[in-house]
């Protein structure tokens, strides 16, 4: 560093330490995100905060921007969340963590907080992360001074509200904004935003960005674990399948989120340290020992496709198979060298 | 943009480690900040306000100051991020101007909604568009019915003071309400005078540490803040939030008194009297207004007309009780608005509106006469006065003054 900064690194206050856990069994069984929610059955973004809780522990403070996981979570006098927990505005997530981080660090330099790691940790929807919250989250991976984890659930629709779509929402998905009609069958045509690589690559500065799958819990909540650990601002952003939104059967959550990242809709990936791993399925999808299945058996699974017509299947499939094939970083980065 | 340092051009010593120094209204906050030892302030950049963190961040950077300085990416950050650094239990500070307070307005509701004892200052600014830099006061106002306190001031030295006393307000638990101090764009943000800047021994002695108690958010207290209370227990909660604002009248009085006693200066708390006891008409307004104000009532008392002025301090919570007791025998109020409020009940600006209804139970209550003046930071002269005191004699006269209008001073027809 040319300027030594005093504030930055002289009080740099410590992550506690989580070392990732060998397998389900090693996972300890005490919950921070118990019972008194009322989410829907068979919701992946629920189970999501069980794990994040977990993988956080007792010494961690969350920051909910409005969104399924306020709304449906936090009934006045039944609350699920047994660590402190407070609802942030929907395009807050970054501004809240800041603010946490930011209050926990001063008071613990000036001598008026005992001085101890806490975990910060932010969560906000694909509405709320993807669209509104942006520019706060970029924002607060750019303060690498404090020590906090935006995390983003994203169950490809503003869910809470009654399934609107939005930027994280794959093309041509039913909505209650974009449903088929006599004249339009597509009435969505925006492609899915490629948020997690980048807010990667707009941030260097930020140690570590991952996506994760809650059908793949252990390796998602240490991802979790390892964000919280390795200090400064980081991002982990989840796919959640939706019951209610993408139209199946809440027994199916669990297959619908290992089709996302075997058909290779949903790649999982951790940049740690400015370095790119692939991770799990997504991994041997590149290194060609797994052959993607086909987005058909995805799509089929989900009432949110049933409108689509073969024609439609292809194009989706030529789009995941450009991912695949023509993009720069298959799965991640998303261009072509000219 | 003359550098903070060389803002200052003297230093006098005062009695107990006050000084005297030349300096801005914004530099005046920033120096409240400092003595408030605040620990988080998010700044982000519009004219006027933003200069209080110009002198800000170069305290800081120059070791005088220490407290988490964040450069938001937007005002609605800004003043998330404060918000939340609050519940944790940092002292903080937040501030905007014009259409940025807008940006921030989700936020400025909640802040109040979860009676979050924030310190803000507004560089009062017109609202876009047309554009315009001068000051205006719908900015600030615009808040008025979401439980800020809010209040106007009309020097630098009222914006320190006042700035102190707003912090032992806010966090005050009977109170624990955000509160919002108005300074005049340009008016009041840009110009120097000479400002007593009080000891940190003396303000240490008025401003007892924030400690949010049992509503600190940390795993010790693993509380849930904001759950969905919907119609169950919004309405109990809404009740709290107008007792804190009824019971922040009281505690206002409390301060001030000790304020008074400790720095030898702060006034009446609610309410600045300018030559009201024998008045006849008396003019009403806010800010920096105040300035040719005072120069038209005392050229108007040089030619025998019983004119005074009442300069409102605090407009939230409003000063209903001060209002009726100083125009107990007034017989007619001439006040002067610098905001609007179209389409309202006489097309007046937001403080006529307010005063009459307040005026309203009097027995015999005076005449209430409202302008509009001085908008866009446009002056408002010693000449413009004496024409809305004539205005205002006239209708106390039983003249031919449409009480039931507003009358736009200075403005081309």
């Amino acid at each position: 560093m040319p300027d030594t900064d005093v504030d930055t690194f002289s009080d740099f206050i410590a992550t506690q330490v989580l070392d990732p856990w060998k397998g389900p069994k090693k996972v300890p069984a005490e919950e921070y995100y118990t019972s008194g929610h009322r989410t829907c059955q068979g919701c992946e973004s629920a189970q999501l905060m069980k794990l994040m809780a977990k993988a956080g522990g007792p010494r961690s403070i969350v920051l909910g921007a409005t969104g399924c996981m306020y709304v449906a979570n936090t009934t006045y006098y039944s609350t699920p969340w047994a660590i402190p927990w407070m609802h942030t505005q929907l395009g807050s997530a970054g501004s809240a963590a800041t603010g946490t981080a930011a209050g926990l660090k001063v008071m613990m330099r000036k001598g008026k907080m005992k001085k101890e790691p806490i975990n910060v940790i932010a969560v906000c929807g694909d509405g709320g992360g993807a669209d509104m919250g942006l520019s706060a989250i970029s924002a607060a991976l750019q303060h690498t001074q404090y020590n906090l984890l935006i995390l983003l659930y994203d169950n490809e629709s503003y869910a809470n509200t009654d399934i609107q779509v939005s930027g994280s929402s794959p093309w041509g998905a039913n909505s209650t904004f974009s449903p088929p009609g006599k004249v339009k069958r597509i009435m969505n045509r925006r492609w899915k935003k490629n948020t997690a690589a980048m807010l990667a690559s707009g941030h260097p500065e930020c140690r570590y960005v991952a996506t994760v799958c809650t059908a793949y819990p252990v390796d998602a909540m240490n991802s979790v674990r390892k964000a919280l650990s390795i200090g400064g601002p980081t991002f982990v952003h989840s796919l959640d399948p939706c019951p209610k939104g993408w139209d199946y059967d809440p027994m199916y959550s669990h297959e619908l989120g290992e089709l996302a990242v075997e058909t290779g809709i949903w790649p999982l990936y951790e940049v740690e340290e400015g370095k790119l791993k692939m991770c799990g399925k997504s991994k041997r999808i590149v290194s060609g020992q797994f052959k993607r299945k086909p987005v058909r058996e995805y799509l089929k699974r989900q009432g949110r496709f049933a409108h689509f017509t073969d024609e439609d299947i292809e194009y989706f499939q030529s789009k995941i198979d450009d991912m695949w094939e023509k993009w720069l970083i298959p799965g991640v980065i998303p261009f072509a060298a000219a | 943009m003359t550098p903070p340092d060389l803002a200052v051009a003297e230093k006098i010593e005062g009695p107990s480690g006050e000084t005297e120094e030349l300096i801005s209204g914004s530099e005046a906050i920033a120096h409240a900040c400092r003595l408030a030892d605040v620990d988080v302030i998010t700044a982000y950049p519009i004219r006027p306000y933003d200069t209080v963190m110009q002198y800000v961040s170069q305290m800081i950077s120059n070791g005088d100051f220490d407290c988490e300085f964040i450069v938001a990416e937007s005002e609605h950050s800004q003043f998330e991020i404060v918000k939340h650094a609050s519940v944790v239990g940092a002292r903080v500070f937040c501030g905007s101007s014009g259409v940025g307070w807008f940006y921030a307005f989700e936020a400025l509701a909640v802040t109040a909604g979860l009676r979050v004892p924030m310190v803000a200052m507004v560089g009062n600014r017109a609202l876009d568009d047309p554009g315009a830099f001068g000051v205006e006061h719908n900015d600030a106002l615009a808040v008025r019915d979401l439980g800020w306190m809010l209040n106007w001031v009309s020097t630098a030295q009222e914006a320190l003071d006042t700035a102190l006393i707003a912090y032992r307000v806010a966090e005050d638990k009977r109170v624990s309400l955000p509160c919002a101090i108005s300074c005049d764009g340009a008016f009041l943000t840009h110009s120097q005078t000479l400002v007593k800047v009080p000891s940190q021994e003396t303000v240490d002695s008025f401003l007892p540490p924030y400690d949010r108690a049992e509503k600190q958010l940390h795993p010790d207290n693993p509380i849930t803040i904001a759950p969905q209370v919907n119609e169950d227990w919004l309405m109990e909660m809404r009740r709290q939030n107008d007792m804190a604002m009824r019971r922040a009248r009281g505690v206002i009085i409390e301060v001030y008194e000790d304020f008074n006693a400790k720095f030898g200066r702060g006034g009446e708390p609610f309410i600045e009297r300018y030559m009201m006891d024998d008045a006849e008409i008396a003019l009403v307004g806010m800010g920096t207004l105040a300035m040719p104000v005072r120069v038209a009532v005392r050229k108007m008392r040089e030619q025998g007309k019983k004119v005074g002025f009442v300069r409102v301090r605090w407009f939230r919570p409003f000063p209903t009780i001060e209002l009726q007791d100083a125009f107990a025998t007034v017989h007619a109020v001439g006040v002067i608005d610098r905001d609007y409020s179209f389409g309202s009940a006489f097309h007046s600006g937001v403080l006529a509106t307010e005063v009459r209804s307040a005026l309203y139970p009097m027995e015999s209550p005076p005449k209430v006469i409202s302008f509009i003046a001085g908008l866009g930071g446009r002056e408002v002269s010693a000449d413009n006065v004496i024409e809305m005191a004539d205005m205002a004699f006239d209708a106390a006269a039983g003249g031919d003054i449409n009480e039931q209008d507003t009358h736009w001073i200075g403005v081309r027809e």
